[in-house]
């Protein structure tokens, strides 16, 4: 730096004077403009900003010149370095967010790969559809009840008018459990719980019982010794034939879909008088004269059957301490295995057993 | 039931402008349900032939075939050429038959529906084969084929003469579902009048039969047990022909009804059997000796049935007795010694009526059903033996050239039904049909032969004799309904009061459900039946309480008596399946009831059904039955993490199963302690017991490596299971209240050298307990090796600190600090 010299011209200065800071100016704009990392700013920024770039340097003789010339020199220098500054800051943001940019892109993946590391569970349909069921009665101000699996026989059988040399009683193809004497079965329908129900509560009643239950049949394709079943019972003043049909033909509707409905025929159970099969408007072709004659799950028929219904036979109620007098009834049950097999289209009945994975996962949490 | 149309038809004097289908859709809406219809599909030409030469032909494949010259009428025969006669050539492989022989041919264009193609002239064994004459199976007639051809008696017919219509063999049979109420559809008559009130005919009732010759005893018979035998009817027929055939129409009927013909007598007791449904019996005179007896047998006594099964009676079976024995198993079938043979030519006729329910017991006791058994069971018409007993004589003179002996016995007499009265809108209230008025009512009854009375407002309905199911008003009721149509009942949804929703149990449950599915764990379902193998492979020990099952009367495979007393059975075959098809890694889950013996020797008393019964006598019957806990079980097999492009995958390990009991645990707000157990069939040193309230309520853990081994299952393989009941029992109605602050954290990490017997979990709940500023603590680390003594290992733990209502002062969490490491010093840890 040159020592305070009042007797300086100014104009012989040479770092001051106009055109060399102009210079000194372009040449760090130039190199700003052309740096194009944010290493190399930080080398424009030592050459060209720093304590030892010209600019400082020129800035540090100002107070060589004389007081009158320094305030014109201190402009320039300053203006000069004010723009260089301007130009580095915006280069650098540029240059950063640029740098920014390419590192966000660098880091792109694939996001085809397989991301199932987690396991996933599922529940099983049978499941879901006993929860399904039960919601839709729950929603009709139903409730749902349950009982034993290994139920006493007075309960299964004799309780539903089904006397020992019943013919029926032969007919359920019942699991008895030993010895004969302990008088116990695996329960061949939910009626028990029905039973059970009027035993211990006072009408009115309105109750489902979706539950697992037992025949002795050798699993096949088409037969399971363990089946699902839901049944319904309703007792109170004024019941008929008529509120069944409105019950089913609201039950078809909530699972089968507006539209699904569902006719009687006459039939016998010993625990309803009179008693019906149901059938249900077939929900593939929906009996509908183009089609039916080919649908595969009618064969043909328009009707697919659904289960037993009926009157409840004061015999029951009165085994059950119901006043037959005072209240009417009528109970219904259905098959909830068929509706899985039915609507899913699955040939063998095995499938719902054997516990394959790949069998309940498909249906995850919900049908 | 089978029912050959035909029959039916002529009984009912059906219009044949009513078709098979509308017949079976009409006694499907009366309750007598359409299982089949059988028959109808064959179409012709096929042809009565005469065999004019049939030339055996020894072919190079060993067989001999017969070249045969075949007269089937004018109408079908090719012209004769030089030395052969008119006729067709046919090439047949069976021998039974010969020159002479009338046979059935099918022409080319028959449809058989045995063989379920049209037959066709086709080129074999080096003549052209211009049809095919017909064995009995080929004709869908029943009784095998016996070596071949049918050969038809000769002068049945002619050569030309349509055999579709001489064998009946184009007639439909509606096979029908007759439920266990209706026992008199077991029968023509029965069908026939159903049939009738369905299409508004007039019944003429085949039974109206008037009894001839009732003077005088027709066999003499004593019944010591009218109890069981109502009525006994007996009636002689002598001088029977027994070389007599069965009438051809006669024979196929019951041919049709799915019965054999076998010989004239035999065949007419069948045959009114079907018609009336009244099962009776001819036994051979000349091997009776001395009077009838029925009476109970007696202890040690044997009868060798029809069937050629010698059996050993029962006090409780009722018989037919002659002075040497038993001559038949009451109501269900005769003994063979005094069968019907080829000479027999005089016979007593029995027709009874037996108790229904004395038939049920013995034809169940002796697994022995039978024709007349199945009537029996379900009720025949106490008022109809002496007709019987009329129609098969009459037929056997008329068939068989015999004669019927004058007298007639008859023990005993069934009243009339008792009536059912029932207030006159029942039927319309019950069926809920607005139709329904007392003059439906009364003409429906009428139609099905009851009497009906109208006395104010109340029916006074008296059934005929044969309607067993009308004893109740709410049976009549269905009469009502069944001619009025079940059709005709209205849709009308009942109004619920209002239900609570489900319960809170059923509610805790499906949570489980979601709980079980959350830990990404797949729901199976299993058959609950087990036994010794199960619990073998489980390695149990042999007084394992699991052991002790509920055992079945009548299992369905002797390796599974009972029922299982733990999900594993079920869940480990299960794996071991997935396992076996090719899955690495699976993770099953089930919920389900097991059973439990509460009471060696178990007894649910049978009540009266005339009451209900006391709540004393339902707590007994409660009592007896075994328990049967809600149980959810897990399994988790290989990889519990997908090993993949992030990294090597994690294998599921004890603690995977462990936390899924402690995840139920959480999400019912239930706090399970965990206690380390020595227990099958787990690993003895990594299986965990779940405690409620110090009560055991489950274990998890790693399979012993011999149960892995036994059920296919790749190593350290986990499982566990735990009682629904005891947890969803044990969850509060609300889960904890959410308590946190929002004031700095402070975190310390304390890491401490305790003796190798110390339980971390102890000292992480006793560091959890050490202040009121400890917010959580958590084990980060556990380390045992040289930087530790020998016997010793370092348990790290991070504690946080905060504070309620203040940001901590270093001061306080200083001593925070201290009280910790003060509490851990009781474990005998120091600070490492
Ligand atoms: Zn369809």
């Amino acid at each position: 730096m040159s020592a305070p010299n009042s007797d300086y011209d100014p104009v012989e200065v040479t770092p001051l004077r106009a055109d060399e800071v102009e210079r000194m100016r372009d040449a760090a704009l130039a190199a700003i403009a052309a740096a194009d990392s944010v290493e190399a700013l930080k080398q424009v920024k030592i050459d060209h900003v720093g304590d030892r770039s010209p600019l400082a340097l020129a800035n540090r003789e100002i107070g060589a010149l004389p007081p009158q010339a320094r305030k014109e020199a201190g402009q320039r220098v300053g203006q000069a370095r004010g723009a260089v500054n301007k130009a580095l800051a915006e280069r650098t943001a540029q240059v950063e967010a640029a740098e920014f940019d390419r590192r966000l892109a660098e880091e792109a993946v694939d996001v085809t790969v397989p991301v199932d590391m987690e396991p996933v569970g599922a529940r099983h349909p049978l499941t879901t559809i006993q929860d399904h069921v039960a919601d839709i009665f729950v929603a009709m101000g139903w409730e749902i009840a349950e009982g034993p699996e290994v139920e006493a026989e007075w309960l299964n059988f004799d309780a539903l008018n089904l006397g020992p040399d019943h013919p029926a009683r032969t007919m359920m193809d019942t699991f008895w459990v030993a010895p004969a004497e302990a008088a116990m079965v695996l329960r061949t329908h939910t009626s028990p719980v029905q039973a059970r129900t009027m035993l211990t509560r006072k009408p009115p009643i309105y109750i489902a019982c979706p539950g697992r239950v037992f025949r002795t049949d050798e699993p096949d394709a088409t037969h399971a010794p363990v089946f699902h079943q839901v049944e319904g019972l309703a007792i109170d003043e004024g019941l008929s034939m008529a509120h069944l049909k409105g019950t089913l033909d609201h039950l078809a509707t909530a699972i089968y879909g507006e539209g699904t409905t569902t006719r009687f025929r006459p039939s016998y159970f010993p625990f309803t008088e009179p008693s019906a099969e149901v059938d249900l408007l077939c929900y593939v072709c929906r009996n509908d004269p183009a089609q039916v004659a080919d649908c595969p799950t009618c064969r043909g028929e328009g009707w697919v059957e659904w289960g037993g219904c009926g009157v409840v036979n004061p015999r029951v109620l009165i085994a059950c301490g119901v006043d037959p007098e005072r209240y009417s009834g009528f109970a219904f049950g259905m098959g909830l295995d068929r509706t899985i097999t039915s609507r899913y289209d699955i040939a063998d009945l095995r499938d719902l057993w054997d516990g394959d994975i790949r069998f309940t996962e498909p249906f995850g949490i919900g049908l | 039931m089978k029912v050959p149309v035909p029959w039916l038809r002529e009984l009912v004097g059906l219009p044949d402008s009513v078709t098979t289908e509308e017949l079976a859709a009409r006694l499907t809406a009366f309750d007598l349900k359409l299982e089949e219809i059988a028959g109808g599909q064959l179409s012709g030409p096929l042809v009565v032939g005469r065999v004019l030469s049939a030339v055996p032909e020894p072919q190079k494949n060993g067989k001999t075939i017969n070249w045969c010259r075949v007269d089937v009428g004018p109408e079908h025969n090719d012209p004769a050429t030089g030395d052969v006669p008119a006729g067709r050539g046919i090439v047949c492989g069976a021998h039974n038959f010969g020159p002479g022989d009338l046979v059935v041919v099918s022409l080319p264009g028959t449809f058989l529906p045995s063989l379920g193609f049209e037959i066709s002239a086709r080129k074999t064994y080096g003549h052209v084969s211009d049809g095919m004459i017909c064995s009995t199976a080929e004709l869908g007639l029943p009784g095998g084929d016996q070596g071949g051809i049918l050969v038809l008696e000769p002068g049945l017919a002619e050569p030309g003469d349509d055999a579709i219509a001489l064998l009946g063999l184009n007639d439909e049979t509606l096979d029908l579902e007759v439920n266990p109420d209706r026992g008199y559809a077991w029968s023509l008559r029965g069908v026939g009048r159903d049939a009738a009130l369905a299409f508004g005919l007039a019944f003429r009732d085949p039974a109206d039969i008037a009894v001839t010759d009732v003077e005088g005893e027709g066999y003499p018979v004593v019944v010591e047990d009218p109890q069981a035998c109502p009525v006994f009817v007996t009636r002689r027929v002598t001088g029977i022909d027994p070389t007599r055939p069965t009438p051809e129409w006669m024979a196929r009927r019951l041919v049709q009804a799915g019965m054999r013909s076998i010989s004239l007598t035999v065949d007419i007791s069948n045959y009114v059997m079907l018609e009336l449904g009244q099962p009776n019996h001819a036994y051979d005179a000349a091997k009776l000796s001395g009077p009838i007896t029925v009476r109970r047998a007696r202890a040690g006594e044997r009868l060798t049935t029809l069937d050629d099964v010698e059996r050993e009676l029962d006090p409780a079976d009722l018989l037919i007795c002659d002075d040497e024995g038993p001559v038949g198993l009451a109501g269900i079938m005769g003994a063979a010694h005094v069968e019907i043979d080829d000479t027999t030519t005089d016979v007593v006729i029995e027709a009874a009526y037996f108790d229904r329910s004395t038939v049920a017991r013995a034809a169940r006791r002796h697994k022995l059903s039978s024709e007349a058994a199945r009537r029996f069971e379900r009720g025949v018409d106490p008022a109809l033996q002496a007709r019987v007993a009329q129609r098969v004589a009459e037929l056997l003179v008329e068939h068989g050239g015999g004669r019927i002996e004058p007298g007639l016995t008859v023990v005993g007499e069934v009243g009339a039904r008792p009536a059912v009265t029932l207030p006159v809108d029942l039927p319309r209230r019950i069926a809920g049909v607005p139709s329904i008025d007392v003059d439906v009512s009364v003409a429906a009854l009428r139609g099905n032969d009851c009497e009906v009375q109208v006395q104010g407002d109340q029916l006074v309905v008296t059934p005929p004799s044969w309607r067993f199911d009308l004893n109740d008003p709410y049976d009549v009721v269905e009469e009502v309904l069944r001619v009025v149509g079940y059709d005709q009942v209205p849709s009308v949804l009942p109004q619920a009061p209002g239900g609570r929703g489900l319960t809170r149990a059923q509610e805790l449950r499906r949570r489980v459900g979601y709980a079980l599915a959350g830990a990404g764990l797949v729901e199976v379902k299993t058959f609950p039946f087990a036994g010794e193998e199960d619990f073998d492979k489980l390695g149990l020990p042999a007084d394992d309480e699991r052991r002790r099952q509920v055992l079945l009367e009548n299992p369905l495979s002797a390796q599974e008596p009972g029922l299982t007393t733990t999900l594993l059975t079920g869940l480990l075959r299960a794996a071991g399946l997935n396992v076996g098809r090719g899955h690495d890694d699976v993770a099953l889950t089930e919920m389900g009831r097991v059973f439990r013996i509460r009471d060696d020797s178990p007894h649910a008393p049978i009540y009266g059904v005339d009451r209900r019964p006391t709540d004393d006598e339902l707590a007994v019957l409660d009592a007896a039955l075994p328990d049967q806990p809600l149980m959810a079980a897990w399994t988790m097999l290989g990889q519990r993490e997908k090993r993949g492009w992030a990294g090597p995958g994690r294998d599921a390990t004890w603690a995977d199963a462990i936390a899924v009991a402690t995840r139920l645990a959480e999400a019912l707000h239930v706090d399970l302690a965990v206690e380390a157990v020595a227990l099958a069939p787990f690993h003895p040193g990594r299986c965990a017991a779940f405690l409620l309230d110090g009560e055991v309520v489950g274990h998890a853990g790693e399979l012993h490596p011999k149960v892995l081994e036994a059920y296919g299952l790749p190593a350290r393989g986990v499982a566990g299971e735990v009682n629904l009941d005891a947890l969803i029992g044990a969850a509060p109605d609300l889960g904890p209240r959410p308590v946190f602050s929002a004031y700095p954290v402070a975190k310390e990490d304390l890491a401490f050298v305790v003796d190798q017997s110390v339980r971390a979990g102890d000292l992480q709940d006793a560091l959890a307990g050490s202040g009121p500023l400890v917010e959580s603590v958590r084990l980060f680390d556990i380390y045992a090796g040289d930087q530790v003594p020998t016997g010793k290992k370092s348990l790290a733990f991070n504690v946080r600190l905060r504070a309620a209502d203040h940001t901590l002062t270093d001061a306080e969490i200083t001593e925070a600090r201290a009280a910790a490491v003060e509490t851990a010093s009781r474990f005998g840890a120091t600070l490492r």
